[in-house]
């Protein structure tokens, strides 16, 4: 056991996100370690898109994330409950309409 | 400190099917003991690149060698979705990585066995490999959300590392009597040590029911073990193979094939450290390591330097 595992050095975490295709959503994939946001990308090219898996990456450091708690699942998302107006299933249409679909 | 209570809605939420996430309430033993499958799973990817990559200069064709090249870089972005989604339980991937170099962590006894010809690649991929799938396929539906997504990225990739293997043994196993030596002598070595990796027995297996409990695995070793061998068979017959096994015999009453004794007394003894190739596989992961470590050292400084670069130039 010869190594300075006290002061061994880790680069930093960073999120990554990839676009599967041109025009669609970008998705998380997971995360890589990097000196910085240029190896970052090239780091997360290796490691998540060895087969084409994305043609557009992104990449952001861990702690620049802010993410609801899941406490908050039920108080924080409540107000979309009783908006059923918000949805076209609220509305009538007449049956003449309707049909014609 | 857990209340019951939290357990208990701990436990309907796993009834339920849902996915636990990194941020969701967990009991510690949950986060503890994924801790320990997730870094051991990730471990053993790592290090299960050092018995192929032996063969990587003396692959017999190009074709061969890009093949080789590419399996064993899927096997360190295995490790990595690995690495990364055990990171999200709150421990640091230094320290995972040094548990392994340094500490306790075990990785999967199966790469404690030495690569003698380029048979062992071709069994690796359909065996060793082939029996990863069945594993993971069932982790791919782990309770725990990231956990699940990282082996399904991986399940992606595993049938190829199965293929390229099988079909590279069946070639072997029709070539030249030499050949053909070489192919069924790389099965007698790993056919046991592959049904191994499935882990002791049900009844010897004291973390089995708790992780099954909490929907981490849902399937016990025995099982995953039987259904492996139930398709082995068949593959092993369509390319003229035979497995190392008097014992090995269909039962028309479970629908399942019968096999022989484990040899399990080699199995501890592997665990324990003593495999053939214990020392010699932890000795290149620590050279690896530590001879890396001027390499993490610059290119931090290079970050830093540059970044501070940027700020007095703006």
């Amino acid at each position: 056991m010869s190594t300075n595992l006290s002061t061994s050095t880790e680069w930093p975490l960073w999120e990554v996100f990839y676009q599967p295709n041109d025009g669609k959503p970008f998705e998380h994939a997971g995360s890589v370690h990097a000196p910085d946001a240029e190896m970052a990308l090239q780091n997360a090219r290796d490691t998540y898109t060895r087969r084409n898996e994305g043609i557009s990456l992104w990449v952001v450091p861990t702690d620049q994330i802010t993410a609801s708690s899941p406490e908050d699942r039920g108080p924080f998302f409540d107000p979309a409950n009783d908006k059923a107006y918000r949805h076209p299933q609220f509305y009538s249409v007449p049956r003449a309409v309707k049909k014609r679909k | 400190m857990e209340t019951q209570k939290q357990l208990d809605e701990f436990q309907i939420r796993i009834d339920n099917g849902e996915k636990i996430e990194p941020k969701d309430w967990m009991p510690e033993r949950y986060r503890k003991q994924l801790i320990r499958i997730m870094s051991q799973h990730a471990h053993s990817e790592i290090v299960g690149m050092l018995p192929e990559g032996n063969w990587i200069t003396r692959a017999p064709s190009l074709k061969r060698k890009m093949v080789l090249l590419a399996k064993v870089q899927d096997e360190a972005g295995h490790g990595l979705y690995l690495y990364s989604g055990t990171e999200t339980l709150g421990v640091k991937r230094k320290d995972l990585v040094e548990d392994y170099l340094y500490g306790t962590a075990k990785y999967s006894s199966i790469f404690n066995y030495p690569t003698l010809t380029y048979a062992d690649i071709c069994v690796i991929g359909w065996l060793v490999d082939g029996a990863a799938i069945v594993n993971q396929t069932m982790l791919a539906k782990s309770s725990y959300g990231p956990y699940a997504r990282a082996n399904l990225r991986i399940c992606k990739e595993e049938s190829f590392h199965k293929k390229q293997g099988y079909e590279m043994l069946a070639k072997m196993a029709s070539g030249t009597p030499d050949q053909q030596k070489m192919a069924q002598d790389a099965v007698n070595r790993w056919w046991w040590p592959t049904l191994m990796m499935f882990g002791p027995h049900d009844s010897d297996s004291p973390n089995s029911a708790e992780l099954i409990k909490w929907g981490v695995k849902t399937k016990t070793n025995d099982e995953l073990r039987r259904h492996f061998v139930d398709r082995t068979v068949m593959e092993a017959e369509a390319i003229g193979i035979t497995l190392p096994d008097p014992d090995l015999r269909y039962n028309e009453e479970t629908g399942h094939w019968d096999f022989g004794d484990i040899p399990w007394d080699e199995f501890w003894s592997v665990v324990k450290g003593d495999g053939p190739m214990n020392r010699e596989r932890i000795k290149a992961r620590r050279k690896a390591y530590e001879e890396g470590e001027w390499v993490r050292k610059a290119a931090t400084e290079y970050a830093r330097k540059k970044k501070l670069k940027e700020e007095k130039a703006s």
